[in-house]
């Protein structure tokens, strides 16, 4: 038996498939990646706007409950915007990497040829478009049922785009650990709800800000670091998690 | 250029009990490996530990002579798997789905090759239709597709016969022979009885 390396050449014409050099193609596999999860995603219109509902019932419900009084309801409404959307994110979490995991999709997303990084980054950028900007746009129009001081709209709407985009980053982790489990939901939740902590902080912070009149480019300063931060590692551990989910 | 993948004195365990022990494996350029063994004997797990998706295993992987963990790249550029679950999206036509698979490897691909791969596993006229509404069988067409749309030197198949008819079952197996004639290899896990070739090698489990 001669040991198989580049030298036996010769051999290469009788081969109808020659082994193949790994080249490139990362764009390809990632704009397919995109375009796969977004056509997916648009064609089960339900999951996009479940967490959208969510979001507006709760906030809608909260004048009906606590009182219509618009000056009582402006001191708390940035939190409560914040919280709901925060929970109307977690809520959407743990289809990002299901329906790949129980159809086989996602061992082929392991094996192919192109870091897993840049794939799941792709799948967590699909996820934030249909589930962060939706919430960050539709915010505005929540904020004015409950009574939000003028001046803080737009605030609200950026606090939430570059908020979320954290949020889908860390919840992408805890949603890749716990997909192999059959009911990860709850596990999910308990894993990142913590690490949401510091976002929510400074994103309901920056709306609070805006409403007093306060500087709000040291909040959303440091929302933006929060996502530089979360854009940096995170995608390494949500591929290391999704090796360790396979191999349960 | 021949392949060679090498498995040295692998070991699984699975709930304290052991799967597989001591397995010497090597599979070589122009062989068909049918992996054998009753259920639960562990012939998934080795296929996976083979294609490098399960790393809780005790032994050594050599790709061409090289350790695994230094020629993963090169190797999972000329290895094509294909798993228990078909890897299909039902909310997608198999069309969209193997435009993913090309994409995945890095080729942008066109859209008549992909019409080609799909009516030489029988699935002409179901280019457009969401594979959920597809029967298991063709879903499973649909991946087989993907052996001739995305040509690799390495098969790694889990139960290819799945649900296939009797008709595909003897077209694939044409064609796993075919492959290996031409220098390819397979290793393959089935309970369905491959015909005799003198390209057939057994390993049994369990």
């Amino acid at each position: 038996m001669h040991s198989s390396s580049q030298s036996s050449e010769t051999n290469q014409q009788v081969l109808a498939v020659p082994l193949r050099e790994h080249k490139g193609g990362l764009m390809t596999a990632v704009k397919a990646t995109l375009m796969r999860d977004l056509t997916l995603m648009l064609r089960r219109r339900g999951e996009v706007l479940n967490p959208l509902v969510f979001f507006a019932l709760v906030i809608t419900l909260f004048p009906i409950a606590i009182s219509p009084d618009p000056e009582l309801l402006a001191v708390i409404a940035p939190g409560l915007l914040w919280v709901a959307a925060l929970l109307a994110a977690l809520l959407s979490l743990d289809s990002l990497f299901r329906s790949d995991y129980d159809d086989g999709s996602l061992e082929q997303l392991l094996l192919a040829p192109q870091p897993l990084v840049a794939l799941s980054l792709a799948k967590v950028a699909v996820h934030w478009l249909l589930t962060g900007l939706p919430l960050a746009l539709m915010a505005p129009i929540l904020g004015i049922i409950l009574a939000l001081p003028a001046g803080s709209y737009a605030v609200l709407a950026l606090s939430l785009a570059l908020g979320t985009a954290s949020l889908s980053l860390i919840g992408a982790i805890g949603a890749a650990l716990t997909v192999g489990l059959a009911r990860g939901g709850v596990l999910l939740s308990l894993l990142v709800l913590p690490l949401y902590i510091p976002v929510l902080i400074f994103g309901a912070g920056a709306v609070q800000a805006a409403i007093l009149g306060d500087g709000v480019s040291a909040h959303l300063a440091i929302l933006g670091a929060l996502l530089a931060a979360s854009l940096m590692l995170a995608p390494w551990a949500i591929a290391a998690s999704l090796r360790i989910s396979i191999n349960g | 250029m021949s392949l060679c993948l090498q498995a040295r004195q692998l070991a699984c365990e699975r709930d304290d009990r052991w799967l597989f022990q001591g397995l010497d494996l090597e599979v070589r350029s122009g062989e068909i490996v049918r992996i054998e063994g009753p259920n639960g004997s562990g012939k998934t797990s080795l296929l996976k530990i083979l294609s490098g998706q399960l790393s809780d295993y005790q032994g050594e992987l050599f790709w061409n002579g090289a350790a695994m963990n230094g020629a993963r790249e090169h190797f999972l550029a000329n290895l094509l798997y294909l798993g228990h679950a078909p890897g299909i999206k039902s909310g997608l036509s198999p069309l969209e789905n193997l435009a993913w698979y090309q994409a995945l490897s890095g080729e942008g691909g066109h859209e008549e090759q992909r019409l080609e791969a799909l009516e030489r596993v029988g699935l002409a006229g179901f280019e457009d239709v969401p594979a959920g509404q597809l029967s298991a069988g063709q879903q499973r067409r649909v991946a087989l597709a993907r052996l001739t749309l995305t040509p690799r030197a390495l098969w790694v198949l889990d139960e290819p016969f799945t649900a296939i008819d009797r008709h595909g079952v003897a077209d694939l197996e044409k064609q796993l022979v075919a492959h290996a004639q031409a220098g390819g290899c397979v290793l393959v896990t089935t309970h369905h009885e491959l015909t005799a070739s003198p390209l057939l090698r057994r390993i049994s489990l369990g």
